[in-house]
């Protein structure tokens, strides 16, 4: 033979070698299909447990569309890659799980592979989902299969060439998943690691608010770093956090459990929908999950706390009202100080500004959202309302005003770009109608009011 | 002394520029379909049109406003030449008090002029800022969808869109 | 055709329009144990307190009541125009002024058809018989083969005489007989036909409509400074800023009553504020706690009266049960503040509101400013649907206690949404405690109810009813709480079962004491009360196995009630044994308002989301019989919206409040329903009673809404809840239990 030849065979059984090991890397059994299990055969405590799980895990908000029937799929989830649809996960046999076994609901969960051994696109964050344990997912199971089966053809995921080629993504897997259940350390308190195996499991809080690389994996030395998802930024949540106060453990579950707390604002948006789903889960898991958080953010050095004291002072019920020397300034006192400095506390008083993480936020986003679109009521239940200021407010009069906000509540430089983010907000907005409504059924505590 | 743009015509009208809108239409120019019912922004008995979109008026001072176009229902028509909506409303005795009826049409207004066929979920959407404590909803949607009709058949019968 | 009435004065020829004349409390001329005549006539018997006819045509009607936003307006025309034979349009309606129309009482309580629109009705029919009888006088012909046409007499021979020609001096000013030459029903071309408002054009196109529309010359604006909660002190108050602010007039101080006047309303808001910044209030308000209303209810002094005993109600049935229904305190959440205008011109003062009864706030605020009532005016203006007492009584004593100090001015005092929240009297919190038991055939063998009530009336009256003369320095003391007497009752109304029971006892624990400001919401007691026994008679069909219809019929002797009962269960598909789709349910009910009122049954669909415990109303479908019915339009409107407003109290509302004050003080703490909810369809199948009596329908859809979705919800997801409002948390609760 030839040189030639023999490079050439060589070459030739290093490709087929590759692709054999390409289709060993990407290819998956399926797993049978079974009769959809009757959900009586499921012990309604499990699925009680399950019903929890799947309020930290935020299941319904993404697997259900709006104005679709609850977890038969069809939400659009934009990436910077293409738009993917949330599948069907009620118990229906055709298209949904109905016919999966508890092993392959598993598998999906653990690996991110269909019942068909089908890649799954990590838009569903099977990279948290992987620390799940089995008795979670017992229970998650349970759960899912005691829904009502809705019969809903899955919409095509909107995807270029090769990215809609499924077996792509088991190079993404061998290079960002890391398989396997959630190791607790053990010089951590029960409490931090329940917390820890919940955030970075089921609650998937970095899939929000952790940056992400260019091939859409979290960024792992940048965890909790900031990140963003549905057109709002999502804070950092570490020691980067820019909230005029740093969060304590108390406040964080005080937060996740009611929506709101006093120091910090109101959850809103995509936030406002976590909280929600939260309010069936027990206290003790909100509070593993603040315990963790805490933590993670670490003790505030000196000068953080002294910039908080400061704040916290500023914003005693009896300080100045605004003035209107700019512009911008003349909109806040005449639209804004109504309601933001009328000494009625939180939730349904305004934040008073000095303490909003929007305003302080590197990203003006969110501050545009919400002063686009307000916060709207939840259905029958005691919440705050916010107007929206899309109809009133021209971007100029907007910038104007966020512009001032900006140098009067918060010790941040100016934002750069704040035009254009005004103008995709107020697009978004306009094909999202409106954003999620606000936290509910907020008490009426004595505490909570403002003497005279 | 501030220049507003209400119903088409400039007005000067000697108020403070933080004076919510809703203040200015009625006390200054005598305006009535505009109503204080929360001053919240919480019940949409303000609404009215600014530059095409619905507003809260209550919560709007009168600096935000200036150099734009303000409609309020009474410069969509008059009892003798009504405007669709009003048409609509009145077709389908869409009132019982009638007190969060104004807010309502500027509302669902504004809505047609940018949809002129909404579905009974985008008009329900639409309609979320509103209260009524009648219990007129069911008409009110009926007349929504009436309006909507009758500015369709305008449009299809002289070709070109009907009077806002 | 009746002859001419007795005592008539000789006619003066053609000399204008009457002069309406009518003496308040002037006694009947006839013998007091005469018959009277019907509706408000007995105690208003002159005919011009009712009708005034003008040299060129015109007709004016007087009523009483005011218009509410129930379309009575309307309704009082189409019952003047038919009975006097003229054009629908050439009548016109004038309503509650207590210098031209007649006392009245309140506009309350499903009244207006039954008193004001039956003494329209006869005071029509009657002076159309003296109009004729005249122009058979002057022509000198028999009354007899006359008749009436569009505003004219018309003789046999064809000659016309137009009312105008007819009417001179005070000839109207005559005495009512007690009956009268109604036109035969099947006649009607006004009265029946769905005749649109009268006053909707005007609020589709900006016109004035409301007392808040009002502006005269020269008037100023006011806002009061309330308490932060009852019984506060206001120990002190510099008001010297607050004067120097822009625009204001005067700050308004007598004892704990603070208000300040401004020449625009904005700086009058503003100037509010600070006035409400530099008071200095010693809070004494002690209030229950929430969560605990049924045990502090059922342990508060009570005066306890059997109001109803049938046989022997000692338990006699095979198979027993008990339940205990709640309500909380709930708002009428009027979507207009309160509002008023008064001007004092030489003592004398006239107020402009939207108070439900002209002639007995005009006697509390009279009382209040230590005058004598006939220098007084009130005269009614519409605002926004009150739904009973709300702060409109209120706010016109306000303004008349600014005005008195402003001579000449007039005052506009408009309350804001906080105040109206905080301060409104609200529909009381209620218990009810039910037993009865089932006998070997699955019919009620014996049937036990107590309700535990404040009282549900605290209108003026007296000064004492009003908050400013409660908050000022020479106060009037609220006046102790009475019970409303059956058969119209307060906490008791419909509390006595329609249906037939061989035995039965109903008791009534009236409870004096008000921790929290309390008086009539639309239904009064009847909403609870029907909650209760519509819930109830639904859990008992369940038990007896018995479809709820069938159940209900077994137990109804009333036909008009049965008629009512199968016109909504026919019109909604209603199936003995059906079952409804997964997660929905389907619910019945039924009550004739105060038991003598409107009839009115709902069939209802409800949907029970099993996850977040969200009920949701699909449809509903309901028949109303309300006796002769005068616009079906304006019926149906009325109970659509009954049925809208009761899903709104009877799933969302409860009055919230902590240790010293009231908490739910706007849209926010307070949530109503809004459009996500509104059902998918609202049908109302009316059966109409042609020469019936008039019954009142305005409030009787409200209890029968409440128990058919409370009965829907239980058919969906299998629990029952019994204490309102039924709101997702509890039902979720209920469904985890």
């Amino acid at each position: 033979m030839t040189k030639g030849r023999i490079l050439a065979s060589l070459l030739a059984a290093l490709v087929v070698a590759g692709a054999v090991a390409a289709f060993a890397l990407a290819w998956r059994p399926a797993i049978a299909a079974i009769d959809p299990p009757s959900p009586q055969s499921f012990d309604p405590s499990l699925v009680k447990r399950g019903r929890e799980l799947a309020a930290i895990g935020n299941c319904a908000t993404c697997h259900t569309a709006q104005g679709g029937k609850d977890f038969a799929g069809g939400l659009p989830v934009p990436t910077p890659f293409g738009t993917i649809y949330s599948s069907d996960i009620t118990p229906d046999a055709t298209t949904g799980i109905g016919g999966w076994p508890e092993a392959a609901f598993r598998r999906a969960m653990r690996s991110g592979v269909d019942r068909d051994g089908r890649h799954l696109y990590p838009t569903f964050p099977y990279d948290h989902f992987t620390n799940v344990s089995d008795e979670d997912d017992r229970a998650l199971y349970a759960y899912l299969m005691t829904r009502q089966p809705v019969r809903a053809t899955a919409r095509a995921n909107r995807l270029p060439f090769p990215l809609d080629q499924r077996f792509v993504i088991a190079g993404w897997k061998l290079l960002f998943l890391r398989r396997g259940s959630y190791q607790p350390d053990p010089a951590k308190s029960a409490e931090w690691n329940r917390g820890a195996y919940l955030v970075e499991g089921l609650a998937h809080c970095g899939a929000c608010h952790t940056p992400r690389n260019a091939l859409g994996a979290e960024r792992a030395n940048a965890a909790f770093a900031g990140g963003e998802v549905d057109d709002w930024s999502a804070y950092a949540i570490n020691a980067q956090s820019p909230a005029p106060v740093p969060w304590k453990a108390e406040a964080l579950f005080s937060y996740l459990r009611n929506g709101w707390h006093r120091d910090h604002g109101a959850a809103r948006g995509p936030m406002a929908e976590v909280v929600g789903n939260l309010a069936d889960v027990p206290d003790a898991d909100i509070r593993a999950i603040a315990t963790y958080m805490a933590d993670v953010s670490g003790a505030p050095s000196p000068d953080r706390n002294r910039s908080a004291e400061e704040v916290l002072a500023q914003v005693k019920p009896s300080a100045a009202t605004a003035t209107a020397d700019t512009p911008g300034a003349a909109i806040y006192a005449a639209a804004c100080a109504t309601c933001h400095e009328n000494g009625r506390a939180l939730p349904f008083g305004g934040v008073r500004l000095a303490l909003s993480t929007a305003l302080s936020s590197p990203d003006p986003r969110n501050a545009a959202n919400i002063v686009l679109a307000g916060i709207r009521p939840v259905e029958g239940e005691r919440s705050a309302i916010m107007p929206g200021f899309a109809g009133s407010m021209s971007d100029a009069q907007l910038t104007a005003l966020l512009n001032d906000l900006r140098a009067r509540f918060s010790h941040q430089p100016a934002w750069s770009g704040l035009e254009k983010t005004i103008a995709d907000a107020r697009r978004a907005q306009t094909a999202m109608l409106q954003t999620s409504p606000g936290p509910s059924s907020a008490p009426a505590e004595a505490s909570q009011r403002d003497k005279p | 002394m501030t220049t507003v743009t209400v119903n088409g015509r400039d007005h000067r009208v000697d108020a403070e520029p933080d004076t919510p809108l809703l203040y200015v239409l009625r006390d200054e120019l005598g305006l009535n379909a505009a109503k204080f019912g929360c001053g919240l922004g919480q019940c949409g008995a303000c609404t009215v049109i600014v530059d095409g979109k619905a507003v809260l008026s209550c919560v709007t001072p009168l600096l935000l406003v200036e150099g734009k176009q303000v409609t309020t229902l009474e410069g969509l028509g008059s009892v003798e030449t009504p405007a669709p909506i009003q048409r609509a409303f009145i077709e389908e005795q869409a009132a019982q008090c009638g007190y969060c009826i104004a807010g309502m049409m500027m509302r669902a207004q504004a809505l047609l002029q940018r949809n002129i066929r909404p579905s009974n979920d985008e008009i329900r959407a639409e309609l979320m800022p509103h209260l009524c404590r009648c219990g007129t909803h069911m008409r009110i949607l009926r007349a929504v969808h009436r309006a909507a009709h009758l500015m369709q058949t305008a449009d299809a019968s002289t070709g070109r869109r009907s009077t806002p | 055709m009746k002859g001419p009435v007795l005592d008539r004065r000789s006619v003066l020829a053609g000399s204008g329009a009457l002069i309406v004349s009518f003496s308040l409390g002037e006694a009947f001329a006839q013998d007091p144990a005469a018959p009277k005549p019907p509706g408000s006539l007995a105690t208003a018997p002159y005919l011009d307190s009712w009708i005034r006819i003008d040299a060129d045509g015109g007709i004016t009607a007087f009523t009483g009541k005011a218009e509410l936003g129930q379309g009575f307006k309307t309704a009082f025309q189409q019952i003047a125009a038919e009975e006097l034979d003229v054009a629908f349009a050439q009548v016109k309606v004038v309503t509650a002024d207590t210098s031209r129309t007649a006392n009245e009482g309140y506009t309350s309580g499903s009244h207006s058809m039954q008193d004001s629109g039956t003494a329209i009705l006869h005071a029509a029919a009657q002076v159309r018989a003296l109009l004729v009888a005249e122009a058979a006088r002057r022509l000198d012909l028999p009354a007899e083969n006359f008749r009436t046409e569009n505003g004219a007499v018309i003789a046999p021979d064809g000659r016309r005489v137009a009312y105008g020609e007819l009417v001179a001096g005070d000839w109207l000013h005559v005495q009512a007989q007690p009956t009268s030459p109604l036109k035969d029903p099947s006649t009607f071309r006004v009265i029946g036909q769905p005749v649109p408002r009268v006053d909707i054009p005007a609020k589709v196109t900006g016109g004035a409509a409301y007392v808040q529309d009002l502006r005269l010359p020269g008037m100023v604006h006011a806002r009061v400074v309330r308490p932060p909660g009852y019984g506060a002190q206001l120990t002190a108050c510099d008001t010297a800023a607050v004067e120097k602010l822009p625009g204001v007039i005067k700050v308004v101080r007598d004892g704990n009553f603070l208000a300040v006047v401004a020449k625009k309303e904005f700086q009058a808001i503003k100037a509010m504020a600070a006035l409400a910044a530099a008071a200095k209030w010693t809070e004494t308000a002690k209030l229950p706690k929430q969560d605990d209303l049924p045990r502090m209810l059922t342990s508060l002094p009570s005066q306890d009266k059997t109001i109803f005993q049938a046989g022997n109600a000692v338990v006699a049935g095979r198979k027993t049960l008990e339940a205990t229904y709640t309500r909380p305190y709930q708002s009428h959440g009027s979507i207009g503040p309160s509002c008023a205008v008064a001007q004092s011109v030489d003592d004398a003062m006239t107020v402009w509101t939207h108070t439900q009864g002209v002639y007995p706030d005009r006697a509390a605020i009279a009382e209040m400013l230590r005058v004598p009532p006939a220098s007084v005016r009130l005269i009614h203006v519409e605002g926004s649907g009150c739904y009973g007492h709300n702060g409109a009584d209120d706010a016109a004593a306000d303004a008349a206690l600014i005005a008195r100090e402003l001579p000449g001015v007039p005052v506009r005092v408009q309350w804001m949404r906080e105040q109206e929240h905080g301060w409104e009297p609200y529909g009381p919190a209620m218990v009810t405690k039910l037993k009865a038991s089932l006998d070997d055939s699955g019919a009620i063998a014996d049937w036990h109810f107590e309700v535990w009530s404040n009282t549900h009336s605290m209108r003026p009256g007296g000064a004492g009813s009003l908050l400013a003369a409660q908050h000022m320095a020479q106060p009037f003391a609220v006046p102790a709480a009475k019970p409303i007497p059956l058969p119209e009752g307060g906490g008791d109304r419909n509390a006595i079962p329609i249906y037939t029971f061989p035995n039965a006892k109903v008791v009534h624990h009236f409870i004096p004491d008000m921790p929290i400001r309390i008086s009539a919401m639309r239904a009064l007691g009847a909403y609870h009360n029907v909650f209760s026994i519509e819930s109830f008679m639904d859990e008992l069909a369940s038990a007896a196995g018995a479809d709820p219809v069938e159940f209900r019929l077994r137990h109804l002797d009333d036909p008009r009630g049965r008629d009512v009962i199968e016109r909504a269960a026919q019109g909604f598909g209603w199936q003995k044994g059906q079952k409804a789709p997964p997660d929905r349910g389907y619910g019945f009910a039924f009550a004739r308002y105060k038991n003598l009122a409107a009839y009115c049954a709902i069939a209802s669909e409800v949907e029970v989301n099993r996850d977040t415990g969200r009920p949701r109303l699909v449809r509903a479908v309901a028949a109303v019989d309300g006796g002769q019915v005068v616009n079906p339009d304006g019926l149906i409107n009325q109970i659509e919206g009954a049925i809208l407003q009761s899903m709104s109290w009877t799933l969302y509302e409860a009055v919230s409040f902590d240790d010293g004050r009231i908490t739910s003080i706007d849209w926010q703490t307070y949530p109503i329903l809004r459009f996500n909810a509104v059902p998918d369809s609202v049908t109302v199948h009316i059966i109409d009673r042609p020469g019936k009596p008039f019954l009142g329908s305005g409030e009787t859809g409200q209890g029968p809404a409440a128990a058919s979705i409370a009965n829907a919800i239980a058919d969906a997801c299998g629990k029952r809840v019994r204490d309102l409002p039924l709101t997702r948390r509890k039902i979720k609760a209920a469904i985890d239990a």
